[in-house]
């Protein structure tokens, strides 16, 4: 057949109009859309029968109830516990997220040994026993060259039975050096100790007060047991209480709160101080606490030091405001001041916490409805005293490597000196143990503290997680997860209650991990001797058991245990301890870094978005973060608009950021709610360890600041510190 | 068309009151969310044009300078819009009935088996409401374990939205079919987001029932559209007629204007028709 061109042309018009009529391809196009939808790698959950398992959640101090819905055996979703006397129902981001971290593929699935370098990632498994006889071997080591000082643990709290056993395990092995994760807590202990005269925790009565003047304190950027003060910040809402907050940076507390008052960062002590001549001057004060010691003093400090117009000079807060502000705090009728900045997990200046604590007890409020409470640990904790040999007895006399308790008195735990104590010589340890806590990536100025541990032959970490600490490690002895263990919670951060909550396991272990009580008793009992009889008991649950007594089933039955009678302790008010004589010529914390090459302050901010503790951000979390804060795989500098000006910056430009301690490199975000001359970084970005969700994105912002000894606490008291921000 | 709620005299109009003072930007509406209804994520979720958020928490700026700038967070749910009708946007425009709204319940559903990916929903919806998944979900492994059998995961190629948790909606019927009741209490049916609020900012129920907290808190003139009584109360993009059931609550007058597109000198409490 011969083809010509117009039978050509017929054929491809006649095919072209075929195809286009026919509903083959259209056919086979859907088919293939929906064969390709039904691959089988889009899971099909299944189904099973319902259930829910109360619970109080692990992953911040905030201690919240939770109420655990399970399919089967499986965790699909967690919600807040209703009745729950800390959060009463409500619930956060990462509480919702912990089934995320429970089924996490960056969780430490066995015993580890370390086999490559240190922080190679190069692991090998290894049984249980081996792992406990691993580290108990290590420890008689160092025991019988009778360095048993020189082992040293970093726990996240010192309150709870977990951590005490801990205590309880250095005392009888021999070592004084029990360290726990600084927060505000400790500023408020030591100033509970030192204004008050009592050992207690301080609670804040803050659903009944009804002016609320916060120091810089994130009220619901996670200040405190963060669901507990979303509520309090609802109920001030409703009840039309106020909340004045005192900031440099438009923060959520901030712009939720009924004025925002903008203050030149580090000079909040002068603050409190300049309110309380104007209350003392007015005679606002209240008149049965004048008769308390230290007073006249302390009155004489406010009158000649901090006059109306020097504190405005200092603080850069106009003169009428001051007086104003003083005035309606003074004359509410349950006016409550805080402190502790953002999230409250630095501790801060002992003389800014005196300060707003003596501004507190001006007006009455301390132990009294919407005040300030003293409140003492639950005292649930009666085990018997430990047999020590003669090792041990020799050993607990040893100084602290972090100087507390000798160079600070007043101090319990310096973690923030250790750093700087063994890169300096000044002291070693020869073993670590670290528990609930992340201090390569938490503590600041991390890469000091990497060097620290450098030194340190061994370190173990009973970590969940592969985090920054246990990749840095020699041993993993990997704990349980919130969700499968059994672990009691005291108080927890700010609360004026006295109450216990019970973690409890809610599915059994997915891997082959075990509770770190049970882990420690167990490594107490491979050393044998008088540090095995400190610990008579078979597992960690019949300890706990045994020390909650006739608690354990209430908290079985309730989910937590709770005083009846709200308990507070009282001492005699001081208002002039020693520690404030350095008040007569304020001097706010100096900022590392001179004037000339760092231009500007670089502080941090706190977000309830950013996990910035023991745990990382969840997948879900961190989508939750907005892209002002993460942009791609670089966090954002918040930058005043006229700064930016200044420095030539726009919008989503990258920019270098140095500081004397560190550099990154950052994304501008210009925010007109941050005081100018003065840049914010998030806290909680900027993770190497857990997984590709979390790793990589934004920098570390405890790598840009370094340590400042509080002279008093020696505590850590830096705030920022000074920076320079360039176009790259 | 049908009239609204003629087949059934008892129909509902479940809708959400979100008071923004109360609301704290803490994001925990947006994680319960994600948690109840299987949403995925993937490793950069910075790029938020094609981050799946069924809820999604905005932040709103008063564009003054420092020291008088404000922030305030606004929670974005989707509206649910009626329309005139049950004429939602979207249902107005997909080509598959893959959206549509239910006359009984007021809520729009998204069948995912039937949705085949056209986007005309996404590019109807005012409110960005809706998500496209560019990618099949992957989890990592062990994460599957999780999953809520409630809702199914979805694959690649189809458009997802919120739904005001329908299957709690659902659940909810089915208990009270077998203790032989037809209505629910107002507690019995409650959004993932709404149980979660730590700050207590988000009030679901039925708006046609005066019993509800909802209707209480907005007032909604449903004669007019469904507009709210309340003079702090507003819609999202109120002018466009779309009706929503997501309602706001302010005190904050910039917040308000914020909610709709106003020439600079109009008064927005002068209603338009």
């Amino acid at each position: 057949m011969k083809v010509g061109r117009r039978s050509f042309l017929s054929f491809i018009i006649g095919g072209a109009a075929g195809t286009a009529i026919t509903p083959l391809p259209w056919k086979l196009m859907d088919d293939a859309s929906i064969w390709s939808q039904n691959w089988p790698w889009t899971p099909v959950p299944p189904d099973g029968e319902y259930s829910y398992v109360n619970s109080v959640c692990t992953l911040c101090p905030g201690g919240c109830g939770i109420s655990v819905r399970k399919v089967d055996d499986r965790v699909v979703k967690i919600e807040g516990m209703k009745g729950y006397p800390v959060n009463a129902g409500g619930i956060c981001v990462l509480g919702l997220s912990g089934h995320q971290l429970l089924y996490s593929p960056t969780r430490v699935k066995s015993p580890l040994k370390r086999v490559g370098k240190r922080g190679e990632g190069k692991w090998e498994k290894i049984s249980w026993d081996e792992a406990i006889s691993e580290v108990a071997k290590k420890l008689s080591e160092i025991r019988s060259k009778g360095e048993s000082h020189s082992v040293g643990s970093i726990v996240n709290a010192d309150s709870g039975t977990i951590p005490n056993l801990f205590k309880r395990f250095l005392t009888a092995y021999g070592s004084p050096n029990f360290m726990t994760m600084p927060s505000m807590q400790d500023s408020y202990k030591m100033t509970l100790q030192l204004m008050q005269g009592v050992n207690a925790q301080a609670g804040f009565d803050a659903e009944n007060a009804d002016f609320i003047l916060s120091f810089g304190s994130g009220i619901i950027d996670g200040w405190g047991s963060p669901v507990r003060m979303f509520k309090a910040n609802s109920t001030w809402k409703a009840n039309g209480k106020k909340v004045v907050q005192i900031e440099p940076r438009l923060s959520n507390t901030a712009a939720k709160s009924d004025k925002w008052i903008p203050i030149k960062p580090g000079t909040e002590a002068a603050l409190a101080l300049g309110l309380a001549n104007v209350i003392i001057t007015n005679s606002q004060h209240s008149q049965k606490i004048s008769q308390s010691s230290g007073f006249e003093s302390f009155k004489k400090l406010v009158q000649n030091e901090y006059s109306t117009d020097k504190v405005s000079q200092i603080t850069g807060i106009d003169s009428a405001s001051i007086v104003s502000l003083a005035k309606t705090f003074a004359s509410a009728s349950k006016p409550l001041a805080i402190c502790g900045r953002g999230q409250g997990s630095t501790p801060g200046s002992l003389n800014e916490f005196m300060a707003v604590h003596a501004l507190n007890a001006l007006v009455g409020n301390i132990n009294e409805q919407g005040g300030v409470w003293a409140v003492p640990e639950v005292d649930y904790i009666k085990w018997p005293e430990v047999n020590l040999d003669e090792t041990a007895t020799n050993g607990v006399q040893k100084e602290r490597v972090d100087g507390a308790g000798s160079e600070y008195p007043h101090a319990k735990s310096l973690l923030n000196r250790l750093a700087e104590v063994v890169n300096s010589g000044d002291g070693s340890l020869e073993a670590l143990f670290v528990t609930g806590a992340n201090p390569l990536y938490s503590m600041p100025d991390s890469k000091a503290m990497k060097k620290a541990f450098d030194s340190i032959p061994f370190v173990v970490s009973f970590s969940s997680y592969m985090d920054e600490t246990a990749s840095n490690s020699d041993l993993i002895l990997p704990n349980h997860v919130c969700l499968e263990r059994y672990e009691d919670v005291p108080t927890t951060a700010g609360l004026q209650k006295n109450i216990i909550g019970l973690t409890r396991p809610v599915v059994k272990p997915q891997f082959s991990t075990k509770n770190v009580g049970d882990t420690i008793m167990l490594i107490a009992k491979a050393l044998g001797g008088s540090i095995a009889e400190a610990f008579p008991w078979d597992s960690y649950e019949a300890c706990l058991k045994e020390t909650l007594g006739a608690k354990w089933d209430v908290l079985v039955e309730n989910g937590f245990w709770s005083d009846s009678n709200s308990k507070t302790v009282s001492g005699e008010f001081n208002f002039y301890p020693k520690a404030m004589e350095s008040l007569s010529n304020f001097s706010p914390v100096s900022l590392e870094g001179s004037t000339a090459s760092y231009p500007l302050v670089l502080i941090p901010y706190d977000s309830i978005r950013l996990a910035n503790g023991y745990i990382g951000d969840p997948p879900f979390v961190i989508k939750a973060v907005e892209d002002t804060v993460l942009n791609g795989k670089a966090a954002c500098v918040e930058v005043n608009p006229k700064t930016g000006k200044e420095l030539g910056l726009t919008e989503g430009r990258y920019a270098s950021l140095h500081t004397p301690r560190g550099k990154a490199k950052v994304k501008v975000h210009l925010y007109e709610g941050i005081m100018p001359g003065i840049i914010a970084l998030p806290r909680g970005l900027g993770h190497t360890a857990y997984d590709k969700y979390l790793a990589g994105k934004g920098c570390n912002f405890n790598e840009l600041i370094g340590p400042a000894e509080d002279p008093v606490s020696g505590l850590d008291a830096a705030w920022g510190i000074r920076a320079r921000l360039t176009k790259v | 068309m049908k009239e609204e709620g003629k087949h059934n005299k008892k129909a509902k109009k479940y809708g959400m009151v979100i008071n923004l003072d109360n609301c704290t930007g803490c994001g925990a509406c947006m994680v319960a969310c994600m948690a109840e209804n299987n949403v995925p994520f993937k490793e950069d979720e910075s790029d938020k044009l094609d981050s799946i958020t069924w809820m999604r928490v905005y932040k709103l700026a008063n564009g003054e300078s420092y020291p008088d700038a404000d922030i305030c967070y606004l929670p974005r749910p989707c509206m649910h819009c009626e329309g005139y009708h049950g004429h939602s946007p979207c249902v107005s425009v997909c080509p598959a009935v893959a959206t549509d709204y239910n006359h009984d319940t007021g809520i729009v559903s998204q069948i995912y088996t039937r949705c085949f990916g056209c986007r005309y929903c996404m590019g109807a919806c005012p409110y960005h409401a809706r998500y496209f998944n560019w990618w099949d979900p992957v989890w990592p492994e062990g994460m599957t374990k999780y999953l809520s059998p409630n809702v199914s995961a979805r694959m690649r190629g189809i458009v997802e939205k919120c739904s005001f948790c329908f299957h709690r909606h659902q659940l909810a019927m089915d208990k009270a079919f077998l203790e032989g009741r037809t209505e629910l209490e107002e507690n019995e049916y409650q959004t993932s987001c709404t149980q979660a609020c730590p700050a207590g900012a988000i009030t679901f129920g039925d708006l046609n029932n005066p019993h509800h907290k909802v209707n209480q808190m907005v007032k909604p003139d449903n004669k007019h559209g469904g507009r709210p009584g309340d003079p702090n109360a507003f819609r999202l993009l109120e002018r466009l007629g779309t009706n929503p059931k997501v309602y706001y609550i302010s005190s904050k007058e910039w917040v308000r204007r914020a909610g709709d597109n106003y020439l600079a000198n109009e008064d927005r409490t002068v209603q338009q028709h």
